[in-house]
């Protein structure tokens, strides 16, 4: 860990000014000299194993008490960035009427991280990849642009197929992300010039030729708010791991339908732990609405998402895993007992 | 998972809670690095990021540049050390490779540098900025790598004497009813002990003082001092408590002298605290093994022929092995039995005891390979154990002192439920699981070693026990304690123990589960001598026709008797008597034959354990039979095991509360080995990958919601004073082969290779 600045911002405006004093022009976010502390369960983290070196850290805790508000209101939901994973976990609201993000939440990290962690921070969790956060490698795209990736043909049983590159294979390590993308969430962005609303699929950006730029906040924004449109009563989040809890997915799905008379009116597949980035399966989706649920329809469907995977050496295993979890997902939503 | 302590049965203590309960609890149990020191610098560790090759150089500019640096310590200006030998070669150390004596790197993770500062932050922030340039040349990281050197072990590695063999395995096997043939696989492992490889280090003149967890303190006192090249006396190591050893704290590290050295050098007392990952290289873990086992058997289930093949990493300059086929040859009646055991050297630092070093891969090669006879026959796994059972070893025929393993599978099978077993693979399920049964059994060698202790007793029934034993969370002041109250008839809250800390009475290694058996054994025998003197002032002198008979051995004196006996004391009386407020003895005992050096090898930090198969004319082992419920999703191949069900017999059981939990957290390792387990060496670079406890992954609550620990009544008066087997290193032997077993019955898919992970179902 190197030496860095400390402030609290007391409102967002602080906060925004803070970051952005600090920030280099051409820095990607991920290396901006300014960063924003919320739970810290990520990046404190990183500054130990001095992955992330900030000059400066902005606290943006004491902004809690304006954006963390948990807000279900008839047709929508809208979560301030600054809640605490278990605070909308244990939300009697959201685990009837959005259970695939009570149970991403659930599922995530342990009692003691979901209690510290804020959703802002959650989906900004950067990957788990060993490479990256080892600095004794200096072949890490994400880390050095254009010094190579040690992952592409090292140990690599917990990298992504889906939306790789020859530049990086890092995995998208979270699983509430799975829930928004799916359920075509909005994050609201606060910034310079006030707030902004983009789709949640348009945060994170795959690694392409740019594995070090991960998303398309820039230095000086900060995540204040996520909202879903609509309620999901039957969604499910499944998710495959090494152990029973504190473990990150092999695979996992976010899986939300609207099933009327037996037939699938819209149908949203979201996958983690398989992909560089949160991961819609919309080619999987197209296949199911409009029809009847079958087991032939969840291969179909499971086959779908997974067309385009590319596996290495140790992670090609994901891909039949992957196709199964999807299929089990869907089955256990289209069972699932809704309480209208 | 009830948390009440068992119910003694015959020959067990009672079920006491712990005697450190309120200070672990409470925080206020102090561990090495809690220690205070006047003053102290702090170091941080900077570590090889190859395997091998060698330093062309370092830029230290950035990093002294950092406030508050005060040295970097490089191969080029470290103090120079005397080499100090392996541990199983009768010297005190882990590993022969010294670092910091040269440029050449000879594993990945190395200590090439140390950076001392005025914090701990400003140490690490400056190690952070440390430049090393390197010339790498391709390591061999293990089995399969190019470049690796394969011998047998006999002959290289003076712990490992014989390959043993009985009769003409060839043979037998060839003319066989039934045959298996089966190769098993075990994978690098580390101890990850939740206290840090801290030391500290602090002289006074020519005096020093190290905190550091440690399972050996009079070893570690004396390896330093031999490598400091100064006299052992002036060494004392303290650890009143340790953040568990499990093996990994049984040799010194090179990273103690180092410190030492440089503490001295700077006149300051030095602190190290290395971080989760240097642990993986800077100290030893279990090395991947590979095994061959060939069993010929009759129809009726007779073994008639064993093979057992196994082959283990070890470093270059060091053939660490743990030879397992020592049980393995041993366990059942056999007439034709053959074994080798080979080293395989790879560019890896040196592996270590880890809990049940032999036993756990060696075993888990064995009794997977029962199972599949089991299969092959027909024949339920538990009735070929007991066809195979036998009270004499095959390999010298010599008789094993007591032996229970066929009242463990009955005792367990029944706990859980054995006859609800439906025999055929892919027979049971609930909902979305598949449902397996397995079983498994666990044995260890029943080990003692020479050890001393000071008792001190006071009228009023005060008591201080001295001896240089260990705490490192498996009772030991706990059991220490129980055996001076017994003894001395006094109450168990008066009395005091002292143990970690090299300046009271040698006491061995805390390893090969020795030492409940052989401290206890010490201060039995040193209470008797002071009952021995309390009752000679109470007592008729005792006549010159009975000390005479004494001396040579024909009976003992009634005084002798007394003492040696349950017979109460008036303590006022025999105080009055004596004429003295305070009653101290000294002792030192040997268990029946350990060497004649053995007490000179005590004091010298060299531990002579005997026991299990080494004695001339009998065999100990403790035994055990464990029992596992897994369950595979059908759709995710996920594996879970949610109940394990072990009995055990160890001889007298000194607490059933603290042995419980001993055995329940084997069961849990033996899960987390034959399920989540593995450290992961990147085949192109021979470096560890996982190297962290987010990575390396051990189970959580979640993962183990029924453990059951059945504790057997037995009898043992041929092992030693105290009865005791030890039963540490017990449990976490036989639930590998029992996880394996059990996924066999839910999936009919055999797995021979560990861990087992989701991606090795096919069903």
């Amino acid at each position: 860990m190197r030496p860095f600045s400390y402030q609290r911002a007391t409102d967002p405006d602080l906060a925004v000014q803070a970051l952005s004093a600090a920030a280099a022009a051409n820095n990607p976010l991920t290396q901006a000299a300014a960063q924003p502390l919320a739970g810290g369960t990520t990046l404190i983290d990183l500054m130990k194993l001095d992955v992330m070196r900030p000059a400066a850290l902005v606290d943006i805790n004491p902004l809690a008490s304006g954006w963390s508000a948990i807000e279900s209101k008839g047709d929508g939901l809208r979560l301030g960035a600054l809640a605490k994973m278990s605070d909308v976990a244990a939300h009697t609201e959201i685990q009837r009427n959005y259970p695939v993000i009570a149970n991403s939440l659930n599922l995530a990290a342990s009692a003691q991280l979901r209690n510290m962690a804020t959703l802002g921070g959650n989906v900004m969790q950067r990957t788990r990849c060993s490479y990256f956060r080892d600095v004794s490698y200096e072949n890490c795209n994400k880390r050095n642009p254009g010094s190579g990736c040690a992952a592409m043909d090292g140990v690599n049983r917990m990298h992504a197929v889906l939306g790789t590159s020859d530049q990086c294979i890092a995995t998208y390590p979270g699983d509430f992300a799975q829930a928004l993308i799916a359920l075509d969430a909005m994050v609201e962005i606060t910034g310079r010039s006030g707030t902004r609303n983009v789709p949640f699929a348009d945060l994170h950006k795959a690694p392409g030729s740019t594995p070090d730029i991960e998303t398309t906040l820039q230095p000086g924004e900060l995540i204040s708010a996520f909202s879903v449109p609509g309620r999901w009563p039957r969604s499910v989040y499944l998710k495959a791991r090494d152990r029973q809890s504190y473990e990150f997915a092999l695979s996992s799905a976010a899986v939300a339908l609207d099933v009327q008379d037996g037939t699938i009116r819209d149908a949203r597949v979201a996958l983690g732990g398989v992909a560089t980035v949160p991961w819609r399966a919309r080619e999987a989706e197209a296949l199911l609405k409009g029809q009847k649920f079958d087991d032939d329809l969840a291969q179909r469907v499971a086959a779908a998402a997974f067309a385009d995977a590319r596996g290495r050496q140790h992670n090609s295993f994901k891909i039949a895993l992957g196709k199964r979890v999807v299929a089990r997902a869907l089955q256990q939503a289209v069972t699932m007992e809704v309480r209208s | 998972m009830t948390a009440a302590a068992p119910e003694p049965k015959a020959n067990m203590g009672q079920p006491v809670p712990r005697y450190d309960a309120a200070a672990k609890v409470t925080g206020r149990a102090t561990y090495a690095s809690d220690m205070p020191l006047d003053n102290p610098a702090y170091a941080f560790l900077v570590t090889s990021a190859i395997a091998k090759g060698r330093i062309d150089g370092f830029d230290l500019d950035d990093a002294r540049g950092v406030r508050g640096v005060i040295d970097i310590v490089t191969h080029e200006n470290a103090p120079k050390l005397k080499e100090s030998k392996l541990f199983s070669n009768g010297g005190y150390a882990g590993t022969t490779i010294q670092p910091l004596k040269s440029a050449d790197i000879a594993h990945d993770g190395e200590i090439i540098a140390v950076v001392i500062a005025e914090s701990y932050e400003a140490a690490r922030e400056a190690a952070n900025r440390v430049k090393v340039s390197y010339t790498a040349v391709a390591p061999s990281a293990s089995f399969d790598s190019p470049g690796t050197t394969t011998a047998a072990a006999k002959g290289q590695n003076s712990q490992f004497k014989e390959d043993p063999e009985v009769g003409d395995f060839a043979k037998a096997f060839d003319q066989a009813e039934v045959k298996l043939t089966a190769s098993y696989d075990t994978p690098t492992q580390h101890h990850n002990p939740m206290e840090l490889f801290t030391t500290s280090c602090a002289w006074m003149g020519d005096n020093l003082v190290i905190y550091e967890g440690s399972q050996y303190v009079y070893g570690l006192k004396n390896g330093v001092a031999e490598q400091l090249g100064i006299d052992a006396d002036k060494v004392r190591v303290v650890n009143p408590y340790v953040g568990g050893g499990f093996g990994s704290r049984g040799s010194m590290t090179p990273r103690t002298a180092i410190i030492a050295g440089i503490a001295k050098r700077l006149n300051r007392p030095i602190k190290l605290v290395p971080t989760r990952d240097q642990g993986f290289t800077i100290a030893t873990y279990r090395a991947e093994t590979r095994h061959e086992i060939r069993l010929g058997a009759g129809r009726d289930g007779k073994l008639a022929a064993l093979r057992h093949e196994g082959s283990e990493v070890s470093s270059r300059p060091d053939a660490y092995c743990v030879g397992g086929t020592k049980t393995t040859t041993r366990l059942y009646a056999c007439p034709n039995v053959s074994s080798l055991v080979s080293i395989v050297r790879a560019d890896r630092n040196t592996p270590g005891f880890m809990r049940s070093p032999p036993e756990v891969p060696y075993l888990f090669a064995l009794e997977s390979a029962m199972d599949e006879l089991a299969v092959k026959l027909n024949m339920d796994p538990v009735e070929l154990r007991r066809i195979n059972d036998t009270t004499v070893e095959p390999i010298g025929g010599k008789p094993y002192t007591s032996r229970s393993l066929m009242a463990c599978f009955d005792e367990a099978a029944k706990a859980f439920g054995w006859s609800q077993r439906s025999p055929q693979p892919k027979s049971m399920s609930d909902g979305d699981w598949l449902v397996g049964y397995g079983c498994a059994a666990t044995c260890y060698p029943t080990q003692m070693a020479p050890s001393a202790a000071r008792v001190r007793l006071q009228r009023d029934g005060r008591t201080r026990v001295e001896i240089a034993g260990h705490e490192i969370g498996t009772g030991a002041y706990t059991v220490i304690a129980q055996t001076a109250s017994e003894r001395l008839g006094v109450p168990l809250e008066k009395v005091a123990v002292f143990v970690g800390d090299s300046d009271l009475p040698p006491a061995p290694v805390a390893g090969g589960s020795n030492s409940t058996a052989s401290t206890c054994s010490a201060v039995m025998m040193v209470c008797d001598q002071i009952r021995q003197r309390l009752f000679k002032a109470v007592m008729p002198g005792d006549s010159l026709a009975d000390k005479a008979k004494e001396t040579v051995g024909i009976s003992q004196t009634p005084s002798t008797q007394a003492a040696k006996s349950d017979r109460p004391l008036d303590l006022d009386k025999a105080f009055d008597a004596l004429g003295v407020g305070v009653v101290e003895e000294y002792g030192e005992w040997k268990p029946e034959g350990a060497p004649l050096d053995s007490f000179a090898a005590m004091h010298s930090g060299h531990a002579r354990l005997v026991g299990g198969h080494s004695m001339k004319y009998k065999i100990a082992y403790a035994f055990g039979a464990e029992f596992v419920e897994v369950r595979v999703d059908r759709f995710t191949h996920e594996i879970r095991a949610p109940r394990l069900v072990g009995a055990f017999a160890a001889g007298r059981i000194m607490n059933p509360r603290t042995a419980r939990s001993q055995l329940m957290g084997g069961l849990i390792w033996g899960m987390s080995s034959a399920l989540l387990e593995a450290t992961e060496i990147d085949e192109r670079n021979a470096r560890y990958v996982n190297d962290n406890l987010a990575d390396y992954l051990v189970p959580v609550n979640a993962d183990v919601p029924g453990v059951e620990v059945i504790l057997l009544s037995e009898q043992d008066d041929h092992i030693n004073p105290a009865g005791v087997k030890g039963l540490g290193e017990l449990a976490n032997v036989g639930t590998n082969a029992a996880i394996c077993n059990a996924i066999y019955h839910a999936t009919g898919q055999r797995i021979r290779k560990l861990p087992v992970r989701l991606e090795n179902i096919e069903v």
